[in-house]
């Protein structure tokens, strides 16, 4: 019976109608975006309007995802998609099943983008994801379920968002899902605390997963064999140091973990602009031509200068 | 409110059961006196999602107001803490829905509050959930098929004490192993707020050949009851308790 139902919710055809019972209002489907242990995701129209409607025979649980969506409203800016409604679809046999709409957020899978857009945008989207962290996280939530499936770029400019909330945990109690890959309880590095230490674990996985589509398992000596993983992929050379103190639990906060990524970032492109002005210095050299010219050039403006004053 | 106790009988078996009573109608009595029991069935790598032996997992924990669930062994882990949380949430789910019944009617529950409203009762189900004591007690067969499983079954107990510990609200857990060396039932790990013990005591499990899975929850039920007998006469000037 269970699984007639949801096999049902995960496969409502395109066009289908759906009325909410206490709100009244229709969204027709066009699409499915996707499904999860709670309930599929379908991309509807309502009154003009693209959004995502969620629907679940598992009312509860869907319940519970409304209540950290409407909490993340609360926070200041936009941290996961916006909740625009929630209500109850009484099908044609008189079932009842809850769903509820949000904001439907365009974008491309984060690895696409990288692919396509190369490993010099890992530290921007490393840094905007440490900011939206450290905003969900001075407002009391930690996300839980962070990883790559969850997080998509949106375009132009190119902003890293994530979509799916179900896992976001009051700090202090335990993680409320969580995929193993990313979880530090697989990998014996630590509780499934919801604390903001949880969170930069996964973080860092994300980039891992990034580069190792495959996944791989927990061998002996876990802590070893992710420092490994993490000083085998080149693109991620420059933040290893903060990759290994977020796997290990080093960081107390996100803040601290931004706090020095900002630095590696800013230091990045600070050599990298110092190395092109020692590269144009290096054209002059070769260009006397040039230097001569500059040189009459301020012989020339010192003496107008002396002759302004005499 | 004061916070409650929830219990629980976590059965993890290969197959059918041979000997003794009927384990669904166990599991039944055991729902009757406040403890849950929960199933999960283990298959092997090769086998397919409905077979024979497995079917007896879900009427058992049906009648024992539990989840049952039945994977491949890789997915255990996961499975093993999955299923505990969501028969907590369930068992007070059904404690908060008496209760609404009570105050609403008897034909209203969950899905006749507007949503708004059915958010703050879930609230209040997450809230207890996470602050409420938990007691579970693990019944794992040890007949010859189960016997390359064990390693990840052991794995999977610890997992799942990680998952626990890091709720606010207080566990114990024991492990009982069917059939035992000289018993249907043998005692592998008294009760114990935390799993790190397991280590040790898991490897010295041998396997054997009948599966009396029926007596082997009897014995559970009863250990509870021992158990709870015991701390209201130690404790009996705090018997105000209270239990889902």
């Amino acid at each position: 019976m269970k699984q007639k139902a949801m096999n049902l919710l995960s496969n409502l055809p395109p066009g289908t109608v759906i009325t909410g019972k206490w709100h009244h209002k229709t969204y027709r489907i066009k699409k499915k975006l996707g499904s999860g242990a709670v309930g599929s995701v379908y991309l509807c129209d309502a009154a003009g309007q693209e959004v995502a409607l969620k629907i679940s025979d598992k009312s509860a649980s869907l319940t519970v995802e409304v209540n950290v969506l409407t909490s993340l409203k609360q926070v200041q800016g936009s941290l996961g998609p916006y909740l625009l409604d929630v209500d109850d679809w009484v099908t044609r046999n008189g079932k009842v099943y809850s769903f509820y709409v949000m904001e439907y957020v365009r974008g491309i899978p984060f690895r696409t983008f990288i692919k396509q857009h190369g490993s010099s945008w890992i530290g921007v989207f490393m840094l905007q994801l440490l900011d939206d962290l450290t905003r969900l996280h001075q407002s009391g939530w930690i996300f839980g379920d962070l990883k790559l499936d969850n997080l998509i770029v949106m375009t132009n400019p190119p902003r890293l968002r994530w979509v799916d909330v179900g896992g976001t945990t009051q700090k202090g109690r335990a993680i409320k899902e969580y995929t193993e890959f990313y979880d530090r309880g697989y990998w014996q590095l630590g509780t499934r605390r919801a604390e903001e230490s949880y969170d930069l674990f996964a973080l860092t996985m994300v980039f891992l997963h990034l580069f190792y589509p495959n996944e791989f398992e927990r061998r002996e000596q876990p802590l070893q064999q992710l420092y490994r993983r993490i000083d085998q992929v080149k693109a991620l050379a420059p933040y290893r140091k903060i990759l290994k103190k977020a796997i290990s639990g080093k960081y107390q906060t996100s803040t601290e973990m931004r706090r020095e990524l900002f630095h590696i970032v800013s230091q990045n492109t600070r050599t990298s602009r110092s190395r092109r002005s020692r590269k144009k210095q290096d054209n002059l050299r070769h260009a006397p031509f040039v230097i001569e010219t500059l040189g009459i050039t301020i012989i020339a403006l010192g003496y107008y200068l002396l002759s302004l004053f005499l | 409110m004061r916070k409650g106790t929830l219990r629980q009988i976590l059965l993890i078996t290969d197959g059918c059961s041979n000997k003794g009573e009927d384990p669904a109608s166990v599991a039944a009595l055991c729902y009757e006196q406040g403890i849950t029991v929960n199933v999960i069935g283990i298959l092997d790598d090769n086998q397919s999602e409905d077979v024979e032996g497995l079917q007896e997992v879900e009427a058992i924990a049906r009648s024992g107001g539990g989840v049952s669930q039945i994977v491949y062994s890789k997915d255990l882990a996961q499975t093993v803490q999955m299923v505990t949380r969501q028969a907590m949430t369930q068992t007070i789910q059904g404690f908060v829905h008496r209760e609404l019944k009570e105050i609403l009617g008897r034909d209203q529950g969950l899905e006749d509050i507007e949503p708004e409203k059915r958010g703050e009762i879930m609230e209040v189900v997450e809230d207890l959930g996470e602050k409420s004591d938990l007691e579970v007690l693990v019944l794992v067969d040890t007949s010859a098929s189960m016997h390359d499983k064990l390693p990840t079954v052991k794995d999977s107990l610890i997992d799942l004490s990680i998952s626990l510990t890091s709720r606010i609200g207080d566990n114990r857990f024991s492990i009982y192993r069917f059939p035992g060396k000289r018993n249907d039932t043998e005692k592998v790990l008294d009760w114990s707020p935390d799993f790190s013990e397991i280590q040790s005591v898991f490897p010295k499990l041998t396997s054997g050949g009948i599966t009396p899975t029926g007596p082997a929850l009897r014995e559970a039920m009863y250990q509870f009851s021992k158990k709870n007998l015991l701390r209201s006469f130690y404790h009996e000037t705090e018997s105000d308790e209270s239990s889902f």
